[in-house]
């Protein structure tokens, strides 16, 4: 039987339906999650995708923290349920204080949407498993805040504790702190990532397949878990 | 009825760009000597009621945990008088 996969949808989220797709692309079986539900449906791991949750209003990801759905998110990724966070889910999971920072107005002020390369730097992760350390990527980037700020001291632990999950290359798009692209928490069961891999898993449509190796590896973690 | 009013700013060390906006227009204008401008929320709560400090600490709640984001905004909270409210 393979993994089950839930992905919220907000009002609001956009990514949802392409977060489902890739999780199925990757083998794994794809479950509708709502905001306003107290049930996970035992899903082994949960997406939360990009968009613009209650239309980014008071700050992104400020108002879905509250929604019922993420007490039960929150509490299951404090018990090491794999939880990946994309662009607005990013935005959430620095909102929920699963991981530290936030997600600031891009330095320039515009939406930026453009096909970014990415350095992978922390494989021991639930979601980068099936990267190689420094591996080079190239997939979607999209977003107004995306601009990754946290004092020194905490940018300091994160380096210092492999944390930094990737990194901007050639460009920084956003004016992130240290070219951050995403990070991930102590025990590496949550990852937040700026840009979107779930846009880059068929030819067809992205840029590249290289976004398909987040939901692979996430399978392969619940494979050996169990 | 009360009347709470709180003011969300960004922590100084945090870039404005919004803000740097504003200040680039303020140019466009013709308005010389202004040093910076940055840009926060205001938001005026209103209570039904007496302001009791319990409440008031509520709001206090609301301010740190929804309102504001503590690691990248400070907030100042204050009561506007009953009058105005």
């Amino acid at each position: 039987m393979s993994a089950r996969v839930g992905v919220v949808t907000f009002p609001g989220s956009l990514d949802d339906r392409d977060a489902g797709r890739a999780i199925t692309l990757a083998g794994g079986e794809y479950v509708e999650l709502w905001h306003g539900d107290r049930d996970l449906k035992q899903v082994d791991a949960v997406v939360l995708p990009g968009g613009f949750s209650y239309g980014d209003y008071l700050r992104a990801g400020a108002i879905a923290r509250f929604a019922p759905v993420m007490d039960l998110v929150v509490t299951g990724a404090l018990e090491g349920l794999p939880v990946l966070g994309i662009c607005n889910g990013f935005q959430t999971l620095c909102e929920s204080h699963l991981l530290p920072g936030a997600l600031t107005r891009n330095d320039h002020l515009h939406f930026i949407c453009r096909d970014q390369r990415l350095r992978i730097e922390q494989v021991n992760t639930a979601w980068t498993s099936d990267f190689a350390t420094g591996q080079e990527i190239v997939i979607p980037l999209k977003n107004g805040e995306g601009g990754y700020v946290a004092d020194n001291r905490t940018l300091d632990e994160l380096e210092a504790e492999g944390r930094v999950v990737a990194r901007y290359v050639d460009v920084n798009p956003n004016g992130s702190r240290r070219d951050i692209a995403g990070i991930c928490n102590a025990a590496g069961n949550v990852v937040g990532l700026m840009p979107h891999p779930e846009h880059a898993v068929e030819e067809l449509t992205g840029p590249t397949t290289d976004g398909l190796a987040f939901f692979t590896a996430v399978l392969k973690t619940l494979v050996k878990a169990s | 009825m009360a009347r709470v009013v709180v003011d969300v700013m960004l922590k100084p060390e945090i870039l404005d760009p919004q803000g740097q906006a504003v200040q680039g227009a303020l140019g466009r204008l013709g308005l010389t000597g202004v040093t910076a401008v940055r840009q926060g929320k205001r938001f005026e709560v209103d209570l039904d009621g007496q302001l009791t400090d319990e409440r008031l600490a509520d709001v206090h709640r609301l301010a740190e945990s929804l309102l504001s984001n503590p690691v990248i905004e400070d907030y100042v909270l204050r009561v506007e008088d009953e009058a105005t409210a």
